[in-house]
């Protein structure tokens, strides 16, 4: 739930980073907060554990600069990834503007990241909001792992698309981020959609502010 | 609903904001209240200058008031709709408005509990109308709202480098 304010000519967003445990939502946050210039963002709450895993969430809000008058700043927010945690993950969920899903490449979470995914769906849903329709993007991280899952099965299993029934949107969008790829297609008759998707190594912070910019804009331009 | 909903305010309604909970700080001897939606974000300021970082106090804010009222189905109440958080010297009160917005009072030892709760009953009541007159306009705020930000893709671009 973007806000708007005249009085103070402000911009406020909510994106929140969504995935399994330990896929790097946290070190997503980290990154972009050593990177950017203390002027631009704000302090980084964590409430975590004493293990350093996420407890509720983690938030660093950052100033995109300003447009038209208007300062835009995004609230950047984690959820913890562990199952367990489903209450409070639900709870950061709410009024969200754009989600990145942190997704963990290695062969062995692709049952964790699909979990999650689902999760996601279902929470989005009881909040009844429509995944299809807000800004989304999916992130593989840990790209650099030797047991990283090729992204056409990543793909497969955690952004296979959803069926475009609007005609007004039934046209080839080429995926600005994969030359060749296509973000809505016709396959074997049917529109099909997919959320972006950008690969990443989070902790050498390749890809991340790739990711942030991409759902930044994705975010904005619902608002245009 | 496909997303959540953008919402917007004037000037206008800033200023409506500010004479209430400037009469209120007055009548019940607290140092400043804040407004903050139940997205985390802040509204409003009004009194004292906070000393602490007021975007991070205002996520925290919501994630408190979420969480109370959470916990508050389970115990099987529809909602908590005041917290107090009390300290030694500092204390906060917490209530909602109009289910969208949560009012923050930071009171000393100057003020009372009790005074505190009971002139939040009005600048409550008041704060309920004006932001529920507010939501009301959302479907013309839309039009103002448009082509605000035409252009911000380069803006970000720039950003990034």
């Amino acid at each position: 739930m973007s806000m708007i304010n005249y009085a103070s000519r402000e911009i406020n967003c909510k994106l929140v980073y969504y995935g399994p445990g330990l896929g790097g939502k946290t070190t997503n946050l980290e990154h972009v907060y050593a990177k950017v210039s203390p002027q631009t963002r704000g302090k980084m709450i964590s409430l975590a554990t004493e293990t350093e895993r996420t407890l509720f969430f983690d938030f660093l809000p950052v100033d995109l600069g300003t447009i038209r008058g208007f300062k835009t700043r995004f609230h950047l927010y984690t959820v913890p990834g562990q199952v367990y945690y489903n209450a409070s993950r639900k709870l950061i969920l709410k009024g969200v503007d754009g989600i990145v899903f942190v997704a963990d490449s290695q062969l062995e979470r692709m049952e964790a990241n699909v979990e999650s995914m689902q999760n996601l769906y279902d929470n989005m849903a009881e909040y009844g909001y429509d995944l299809t329709k807000i800004p989304f993007i999916v992130q593989y991280n840990k790209r650099d792992l030797p047991n990283a899952a090729p992204i056409k099965d990543l793909q497969a299993a955690l952004n296979p698309g959803w069926p475009i029934e609007d005609a007004a949107q039934q046209k080839v969008t080429p995926d600005p981020n994969h030359p060749g790829e296509n973000l809505v297609a016709s396959e074997g008759g049917q529109w099909v959609g997919r959320a972006p998707y950008l690969e990443a190594v989070a902790v050498r912070g390749d890809g991340v502010f790739d990711t942030l910019k991409v759902v930044s804009k994705l975010v904005l331009k619902t608002l245009s | 609903m496909t997303g959540a909903a953008s919402w917007s305010f004037s000037e206008n309604d800033f200023k409506q904001i500010q004479t209430h909970l400037q009469a209120f700080l007055r009548d019940s001897n607290a140092r400043c209240a804040l407004l903050v939606d139940r997205t985390g974000q802040l509204v409003a300021t009004v009194g004292e200058t906070p000393q602490f970082d007021p975007t991070a106090f205002a996520s925290l804010t919501a994630a408190d008031f979420s969480a109370n009222d959470q916990l508050a189905k389970m115990i099987g109440e529809p909602e908590f709709a005041s917290l107090v958080h009390q300290g030694e010297k500092e204390s906060m009160y917490l209530a909602d408005i109009a289910k969208r917005v949560i009012l923050v009072v930071l009171f000393d030892q100057r003020a009372t509990l009790g005074l505190v709760k009971l002139k939040a009953r009005s600048v409550v009541e008041s704060l309920n109308k004006v932001f529920e007159e507010m939501f009301n306009r959302v479907g013309t705020g839309g039009a103002q709202q448009k082509g605000l930000l035409e252009g911000a893709e380069d803006e970000i671009d720039k950003l990034f480098g």
